[in-house]
């Protein structure tokens, strides 16, 4: 730099001073969103307030919030999901190898759901019904739940929850009509809770570590994290944990299952979770198969064994209260108790699969 | 409607920043009333309490409280009604996930999982509740009525639980336990104290139950070895209901007519209960019967101590599989007071300490030992014990159960 200066013409170097002194005045960062909203101690009315989308319509993210996607995610009544990562310039996540990394002060997790009219064509006719944010403040994270108003422009928070009616049809082309649940306040941490507090689920190695078609190309998004700086001390992914995408029929049986009772269960189902006196514990890395339901007799299941004595019951699928349950549509029954009114047939169909070659 | 609702929870935020002063927030029924309802819990603040006032709230989704310092009261339990009978998701009717919380003078009935839970809370309180299933017992009932778990310093007092599938009143893998004053009827269990440490049970009716008063132990979770228990001056009576449990619940082996069952736990006192019209016995110690696999697990109870309790009429219409096991060896009447005789095997073949024996002080009252270990190794040269003498002795009872939010009683 010093070197360099000395080719300017000397007016210029004479103004470089007061270049710099108006660079250091202008606002920091250069983003759109706003850290300010993100951090401040009550959320926005509307979800444009956080500055995340250049056209929030559109889910066209603003520069420093970067899409995601997840080998599995969760059944939530056939939501579609965009997500989003925000993290304040200059700082990074640090990696876990099999918690959800842990991000700055300052960062944003956002996910929309939404439903296509038909699944027949899912990217045509698109309505948007909620937008959930995790906020990273320094006490800890905070999760709120915006609901879109029906010109599709904008979001509102929601507080207490909402039932929202969707009419769509499915992949077979049968209409499909039922009442989609957002959730209210509580209800988030009945699931975000890991030791009684507010956590993310969805950004860990294993679920991220995939390809993600970005618009610069398809890349891998833990060498996409790692190469935008917003994750620090990851391995190279080949060395990283990876779970399956459970759709893949490529991928072993054994895996596939896992993966998606990781994915769908375990934020409970786990030693530090909420349903952590079930002793059922459905984590990807849960090697003790008592503890992920192989002759496990229910605990407090009550019509939730069906007629059932144990989770699982090797090489009888029908005979398993896990199968039983992610069947079920019934509250009291169906698993997971929230975030879900439907079935996932292909779902039930890899449990049954994953059980009945289960050798007894 | 969320324009309403958006207008009326933004000052609350703003408020709840600035203003840390205790308050009652009145819930009102009438229009809207559920939502209120769902936004007050959302928004206390510490201090707070939640008063909720007469009438019917019927509810769609699980109501929860996650809020430190709350007291959530309703005008009776007669009058103010929680109705989950159109509930479509949640496990539960309440959750609360959070310490030095006070339930009381409320009602909940029909919810389609458990009725009121508290999970990892500190200091809970359930006082002067109800919680029914108003279709009487079903197998399509939720679970338990009353089901503080993996909590610590639990008070149950005051509460009616009928209808509940697996146990009314369930107190499960939690420390420093009162559960008293309560009345459980019509259930599969009335109270069930599972996998818990110190734990008294007092001056409870346990009524048309299939079993009255249960003190398991089960393996495979997270918590167990569950000691200290004293259930007493208890009226165990016409324990008659049919059991209506799921199968495939471990309560689902429990006998229509059962009065108190203790399964494996070390150190329980059973004493000045008064127990009648319990047709398959008033008394039953076992060990736990199912096969598993946890090498932590104690499966036979150690340290048992019955005395001094009054004994009805009982014993005398044993029933189910567990009924025809006992009265296959001790004939009708069932006697008052039964032990399955399951030791462990060095134990059967060497000696038990005393701290683990069974002790039955009941001068007025039948014993038999079933003595199923013998009945297993000498298949053609056992016999059951009748003499209680042989089981004369008793053990140092725990100290009474003191709770920091009991500090009046």
């Amino acid at each position: 730099m010093p070197r360099s200066r000395r080719r300017w013409p000397a007016g210029l170097r004479r103004a470089i001073p007061v270049l710099a002194a108006l660079f250091l005045l202008a606002p920091l960062p250069a983003y759109a969103v706003s850290d300010d909203v993100i951090l401040a101690d009550t959320p926005p009315r509307q979800l444009s307030a956080f500055g995340f989308f250049d056209d929030l319509a559109a889910q066209k993210p603003a520069e420093g919030v970067i899409p995601f996607r997840l080998n599995t995610p969760l059944f939530s009544d056939g939501a579609l999901k965009d997500r989003f990562v925000y993290l304040p310039a200059g700082k990074a996540a640090a990696h876990d190898a099999t918690e959800a990394f842990d991000f700055p002060v300052g960062s944003a997790l956002i996910k929309t759901f939404s439903f296509p009219a038909d699944y027949r064509e899912p990217d045509k006719d698109i309505r948007r019904i909620e937008t959930r944010v995790l906020l990273r403040h320094a006490d800890g994270w905070q999760a709120w739940a915006y609901l879109w108003n029906s010109e599709q422009t904008d979001a509102a928070l929601k507080i207490a929850g909402a039932t929202v009616p969707v009419s769509t049809v499915t992949a077979g082309g049968t209409p499909l009509d039922f009442a989609y649940s957002v959730p209210n306040k509580n209800q988030c941490k009945a699931c975000h809770a890991l030791d009684n507090a507010i956590v993310p689920l969805g950004p860990k190695a294993r679920n991220l570590n995939g390809p993600f078609p970005y618009a610069s190309g398809e890349e891998n998004q833990l060498a996409h994290w790692a190469a935008a700086g917003i994750l620090a001390g990851a391995p190279p992914p080949a060395e990283a944990p990876a779970v399956p995408d459970w759709r893949d029929e490529t991928a072993p049986l054994d895996a596939r299952a896992r993966a998606w009772l990781d994915v769908n269960c375990a934020h409970c189902h786990r030693a530090e979770g909420p349903a952590s006196n079930s002793g059922l514990f459905l984590t990807f890395g849960e090697k003790d198969p008592v503890r992920y339901g192989v002759r496990k007799r229910p605990v407090a299941a009550g019509k939730g064994a069906g007629a059932n004595e144990f989770d699982i019951l090797p090489g009888e699928p029908d005979d398993s209260i896990l199968v039983y349950r992610v069947r079920s549509v019934e509250p009291g029954v169906m698993m997971p108790e929230l975030g879900r009114h439907l079935a996932d047939p292909d779902a039930v169909a890899l449990l049954r699969a994953w059980i009945a070659a289960m050798d007894d | 409607m969320h324009l309403r609702l958006r207008h009326l929870l933004l000052p609350a935020l703003l408020l709840s920043a600035a203003s840390a002063l205790a308050a009652e927030v009145a819930v009102e029924a009438g229009d809207g009333a559920t939502e209120r309802l769902v936004e007050a819990l959302i928004m206390a603040k510490p201090g707070d309490t939640i008063a909720i006032g007469a009438g019917r709230f019927e509810l769609k989704e699980g109501l929860s409280l996650q809020v430190d310092d709350v007291r959530v009261k309703g005008a009776g339990p007669d009058a103010t009604v929680l109705s989950f009978a159109g509930q479509t998701g949640s496990g539960e009717g309440l959750l609360v996930t959070s310490n030095r919380v006070v339930l009381e003078d409320f009602a909940v009935e029909d919810p389609k999982g458990d009725g009121i839970k508290s999970k990892g809370s500190d200091q809970i309180t359930f006082r002067n509740l109800r919680v029914v299933w108003t279709g009487g017992p079903k197998e399509s009932n939720g679970a338990y009525g009353v089901y503080p778990v993996s909590s610590q310093h639990v008070l149950i007092d005051g509460v009616t639980v009928s209808g509940a599938s697996d146990a009314g009143i369930y107190v499960g893998q939690s420390q420093d336990i009162v559960v008293r004053n309560s009345r459980a009827e019509y259930n599969v269990a009335g109270i069930e104290i599972e996998n818990s440490a110190r734990a008294d049970v007092y001056r409870n009716v346990a009524t048309h139950n299939a079993g009255g008063i249960l003190v398991f132990d089960l393996p495979n979770l997270p918590v167990q070895g569950g000691h200290d228990i004293r259930v007493f001056d208890n009226d165990v009576v016409d324990n008659d209901t049919g059991n209506f449990a799921p199968k495939g619940n471990t309560v689902a082996m429990v006998p229509k007519g059962m009065g108190i069952m203790v399964m494996a736990n070390r150190n329980v006192h059973v004493f000045g209960n008064r127990l009648s019209g319990n047709g398959t016995a008033h008394v039953l110690i076992a060990a736990y019967p199912n096969e598993y696999e946890d090498a932590d697990y104690m499966f036979v109870p150690r340290g048992v101590y019955v005395h001094d309790n009054e004994y009805g009429a009982g014993g005398n219409a044993p029933d189910g599989e567990v009924g025809k096991i006992i009265s296959d060896i001790s004939g009708t009447p069932v006697p008052d007071i039964v032990w399955d005789g399951v030791t462990r095997i060095p134990e059967y073949f060497s000696w038990v300490r005393p701290e683990n024996r069974v002790y039955v002080s009941e001068p007025k009252a039948t014993f038999i030992n079933l003595k199923m270990i013998s009945q297993m190794l000498l298949p053609w040269g056992w016999w059951p014990d009748r003499d209680a003498s042989g089981y004369a002795g008793s053990l140092p009872e725990p100290a009474p159960v003191k709770l920091p939010q009991d500090s009046g009683a």
